[in-house]
């Protein structure tokens, strides 16, 4: 009766095409306060006045609040960040000032109306720019601010946050060994998540001090814990309510708004407030994607063995860190790729910068380095000339030959999975080892380019999850997770899991889709593609201990020892003779007899994980284990090319990818396929535009480009399942995976395409026409 | 068109519903439908025409709720996700994974609706045109043109409520 590989439809799917699901902003209490900000029209300043009184004058005004109410300091890396700016703005679109009315439109009028004074310093735009001796300094306080984790490494009097290192093997040697070096730069820009719905955040706090909060989150449980440390509230006062999330991508993984509509609801007596971005907030207030600046270096014998890598990142983290440091440091310890290389060295430098500040992104960083060793990989291959396939087929990282990781991880079967299998399966889907350039008619070229992708999470290393079930009277149980369901399907994929281990029909586990952090066994947060792992392990673990109180019980009911019992179909029943047997309905609220006296009670079954073996990477060699499993892939991009106009189009894009263990076939590959989309709209168009002031120019949905309905390629994606030993039922990550290798597979098909080198994108016809022309008609 | 001046009470025509309701002369139909009606089937997702979340029917006729005056909707009849009661693309969207978080799917299921029941016989190219208006950031859209062409292949999608005209403008 297993669930696991059915294509079970989400159980909130009928919710989702009635209308009837509830996001965070569907519900709306009377009453409450709207909160709206004013932002920073200057990238980089000291700010002289804030003239605020306009401001009180617009009717229904009931706070306007500047920085200074509430001076706190907020990272979940380096604490450099107030919600509200204090003395100086760092980038075009901080908040600068709060304003709380009756009315989204008053409070809006309001916000306008308030004047702000700066007296202008010089910007850094880039990360090269921030590296210049003398560059001016976004954060002249560097070296005091506290830091939340202990490694990371801002060094103070420059624009550095973090530099991470990897240092592995001997590089003279690794050079020496060489009879071809290929080297190129890339650049990626910053963008944005896009979730449909933008954040949103309500607050209250109650006389008894106890603070309510609704969010559209990835991480309620982070929410509480954050909000507790940097206002110095108790932790259990604060109860923070999360329905589904409308996307999310990374982008509401960190606590942000929350800040805001704490101190808005504090400003006004601890009425309940609602701080809702616009998109142009969205994209320009809140935080995005970091940009990257590389350099690599790659070398190899006339073979094709990689002997030697030199990676070098300037990571755009805009004006404060966020997360952007782990980012970095998860480029450096995955910038090989899948690949064996015995030498390697990595500088990783996190940079601060006058641009919008960043967060988690979907692929964590892998999408940069992967972009950057992919495309120089295809370098290789033609100084070598030798064919891309078998290049990448030649060095793929494997178990049994003694290959290890940048970190010096030792490879195992477990720990990546069949990389060589996915290989040679792509090349079913789109032919890989074959002519990859072919003109098909007049002004028309047919091209084809492939990358191997890899990831594995760069959690905390303490990071945790749990799981509760509770029983129904009717046999039928309710699973409590704290995991978030921003549209992965992981809530359905945890009942397939559990419906399997308790062997039931799985329309019999129902699943709470909100997560409360006063009833939801905390989640670390619902990022890093780790939720099936870890929730599927506690809820493994739930199921355990709610099978032992089952049996416990049958075996006093059926009068034999528990290890002669089994579950199954609603039932506890001996091995030898299922015909004898107790009916959950008739146990698991206890069990009466027939005179009527009662045993047992409720079964509520609780399971919790924590994160095993992973380690603080070293500072000066980066050995050290970041994450559990990777999860290895290939993907592959077919474009026709208009070699007259400069134009494109996608046509085919595949995926194959070692997920372990496919829960759900249908919702892996559509996650998958989406990540697919999202890579490719960030290989071809997306990417912010800045204005001479900084800020961003295409801060709408008519001006930044996504991927529309109509432009996407034909899909394929296959998967291969080599288990994981520490995942459930041998399930690997794969949320995010669909990314890693679009814009570095595309920007491979158009470069052979096009015969100039794309080593930045967004790629679209005008870049190729600048480059083949030189910008000239 | 009506006209009106700061606040006043309107009647609009809500999923066959006649209802009442105050709105302030700047209130947009998707604020309405949501903050004052309770129907927050139509998202925000740009409030500026640019992502077809808000979509909701105008006699039939897709429109984007918060491109229109609550005042401009007066003497139409509105459709929205709510009133829509096992209509084929909502089934066809369940079948065919139409949606990951579903931010986006009331807007692509109105506008997928009134294509199916507006050019049953729709082509590809007539299909993309439709559905450029609409943005959906978690599926790759393949799974939402195997949606809409499950329906338009049956050429059959009875199940609106509420008086819709197809009278082409
Ligand atoms: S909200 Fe109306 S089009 Fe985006
Ligand atoms: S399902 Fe999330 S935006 Fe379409």
């Amino acid at each position: 009766m297993t669930a696991i590989g059915k294509d079970v439809p989400r159980k909130e799917a009928l919710d989702k095409v009635t209308g009837a699901v509830k996001y965070n902003d569907d519900i709306n209490e009377p009453g409450l306060l709207h909160v709206k900000m004013a932002t920073s029209t200057c990238a980089h300043g000291i700010i002289k006045s804030i003239d605020v009184l306009s401001a009180w004058n617009v009717p229904g005004v009931r706070a306007v609040v500047t920085g200074d109410y509430l001076p706190v300091m907020t990272g979940s890396v380096i604490k450099d960040r107030p919600p509200i700016a204090i003395n100086k703005v760092r980038y075009y679109g901080e908040p600068v000032a709060i304003v709380v009315a009756d009315t989204e439109h008053e409070a809006q009028k309001a916000a306008n109306s308030i004047k702000i004074e700066y007296s202008p310093l010089p910007m850094v735009k880039s990360p090269k720019e921030a590296l210049v001796k003398g560059a001016p300094l976004v954060h002249e306080k560097l070296g005091e601010y506290k830091k939340a984790i202990d490694d990371v490494y801002p060094a103070a009097g420059t624009n550095v946050a973090d530099h991470s290192k990897i240092r592995k093997g001997d590089m003279d040697k690794g050079w020496s060994e060489c009879d071809v070096i290929v080297e190129g730069e890339y650049t990626m820009p910053k963008s944005d998540h896009i979730a449909m719905e933008t954040r949103n955040v309500r607050v209250k706090i109650d006389p008894d001090g106890k603070v309510y909060v609704s969010s559209s989150t990835q991480c309620p449980h982070g929410i509480k814990d954050t909000l507790a440390t940097v206002f110095s509230l108790n932790e259990g006062d604060i109860i923070v309510n999360a329905p589904l999330v409308g996307g999310a991508f990374g982008g509401k993984a960190p606590v942000n708004l929350e800040f805001i509509a704490y101190i808005a609801s504090r400003a006004v007596g601890g009425r309940q407030v609602k701080l809702a971005n616009t998109r142009e907030e969205d994209i320009a207030t809140s935080p995005t994607k970091i940009g990257l600046e590389a350099k690599v270096k790659l070398g190899a014998t006339r073979d094709g063995i990689l002997k030697a890598l030199e990676l070098k990142y300037f990571v755009d983290a805009g004006a404060y860190s966020d997360t952007a440091p782990r980012m970095a440091k998860t480029m450096a310890s995955n910038g090989t790729g899948p690949y064996n290389v015995e030498n390697v060295f990595c500088d990783a430098l996190c940079l601060y910068t006058n641009n919008p500040y960043s967060t988690s992104f979907r692929g964590f960083g892998n999408m940069g380095h992967t972009f950057c060793m992919e495309r120089t990989l295809d370098k290789l291959a033609v100084a070598l000339n030798m064919s891309p396939f078998d290049l990448r087929l030649k060095n793929a990282i494997s178990p049994g030959k003694g290959h290890t990781s940048a970190t010096q991880v030792k490879i195992t079967k477990s720990n990546t999975g069949d990389l060589a299998k996915c290989i040679y399966k792509i090349n079913e889907l789109i032919k890989l080892d074959d002519d990859l350039r072919v003109e098909v008619a007049k002004d028309k070229v047919i091209a084809r380019g492939m990358s191997c992708i890899w990831k594995t999470s760069a959690s905390n290393t303490d990071a945790i999850s749990g799981a509760i079930i509770v029983f129904n009277k009717d046999g039928s149980l309710n699973l409590i997770v704290g995991v978030m369901e921003i549209g992965s399907g992981v809530k359905t994929g945890l009942a397939q899991i559990l419906a399997d281990k308790m062997n039931m029909e799985v329309d019999q586990i129902h699943v709470q889709m909100p997560v409360n952090t006063e009833s939801s066994p905390k989640h670390w947060k619902t990022v890093a593609s780790m939720s099936t792992v870890m929730a599927g392990r506690a809820v493994l673990s739930a199921a355990d201990d709610a099978i032992r109180q089952i049996k416990d019980l049958g075996s006093i009911v059926l009068r034999v020892d528990p290890s002669q019992l089994e579950i199954g179909g609603g039932k506890v029943y001996m091995r030898s003779d299922p015909d004898n047997y107790v009916e959950f309905k008739d146990m698991v609220h206890g069990f009466k007899f027939r005179g009527g006296n009662s045993i047992g009670g409720q079964i509520i079954g609780k399971g919790t994980y924590i994160m095993e073996n992973l380690t603080i990477l070293d500072r000066e060699t980066g050995k050290g284990r970041m994450g559990p499993a990777w999860t290895v892939g290939v993907q592959a991009v077919e474009v026709e090319y208009n070699t007259k106009d400069h134009t494109y189009k996608l046509v085919k894009a595949a995926t194959v990818m070692d997920i372990g263990k496919i829960v759900n076939p249908k919702t892996a590959k559509g996650v998958v396929m989406g990540g697919m989309s999202m890579g490719l709209g960030l290989g071809s168009r997306e990417g912010f535009l800045y204005g001479s002031n900084g800020g961003i120019l295409n801060d709408s949905l008519r001006t930044y480009k996504v991927m529309r309905f109509g432009e996407q390629p034909d899909y394929m994606v296959e998967f291969i399942e080599t288990p994981a030993e520490d995942g459930p039922y041998g399930a690997r990550g794969l949320g995010e995976h669909g990314i890693l290798g679009m814009p570095a597979a595309l920007a491979n098909a158009l470069t052979r395409a096009t015969g100039v080198e794309l080593d930045q994108v967004p790629i679209d016809a005008e870049l190729i026409w600048q480059l083949k022309t030189g910008g000239y008609v | 068109m009506m006209q009106l001046c700061g606040t006043d009470t309107i009647e609009l025509e809500v999923n066959g519903e006649k209802r009442k309701v105050t709105v302030r002369a700047a209130d947009t139909l998707l604020h309405t439908l949501r903050e004052k009606l309770g129907l927050t089937g139509a998202k925000p997702g740009c409030e500026n025409g640019d992502c077809g979340a808000c979509t909701v029917l105008l006699d039939g006729w897709p429109i984007k709720s918060c491109l229109m005056l609550a005042a401009e909707a007066v003497g139409h009849s509105i459709t929205t996700i709510e009133g829509l009661k096992n209509a084929p693309m909502q089934k066809a969207f369940f079948e065919n994974w139409g949606f990951q978080c579903g931010f986006c799917t009331s807007g692509f299921i109105m506008t997928c609706h009134a294509l199916a029941t507006i050019h049953p016989g729709a082509d590809d190219d007539t299909m993309a045109d439709w559905l450029q208006s609409n943005i959906c950031r978690c599926t790759s859209y393949e799974e939402i043109q195997n949606a809409v062409k499950q329906v338009l292949g049956k050429g059959d999608s009875s199940g609106v409520q509420g008086v819709v005209s197809m009278k082409e403008k």
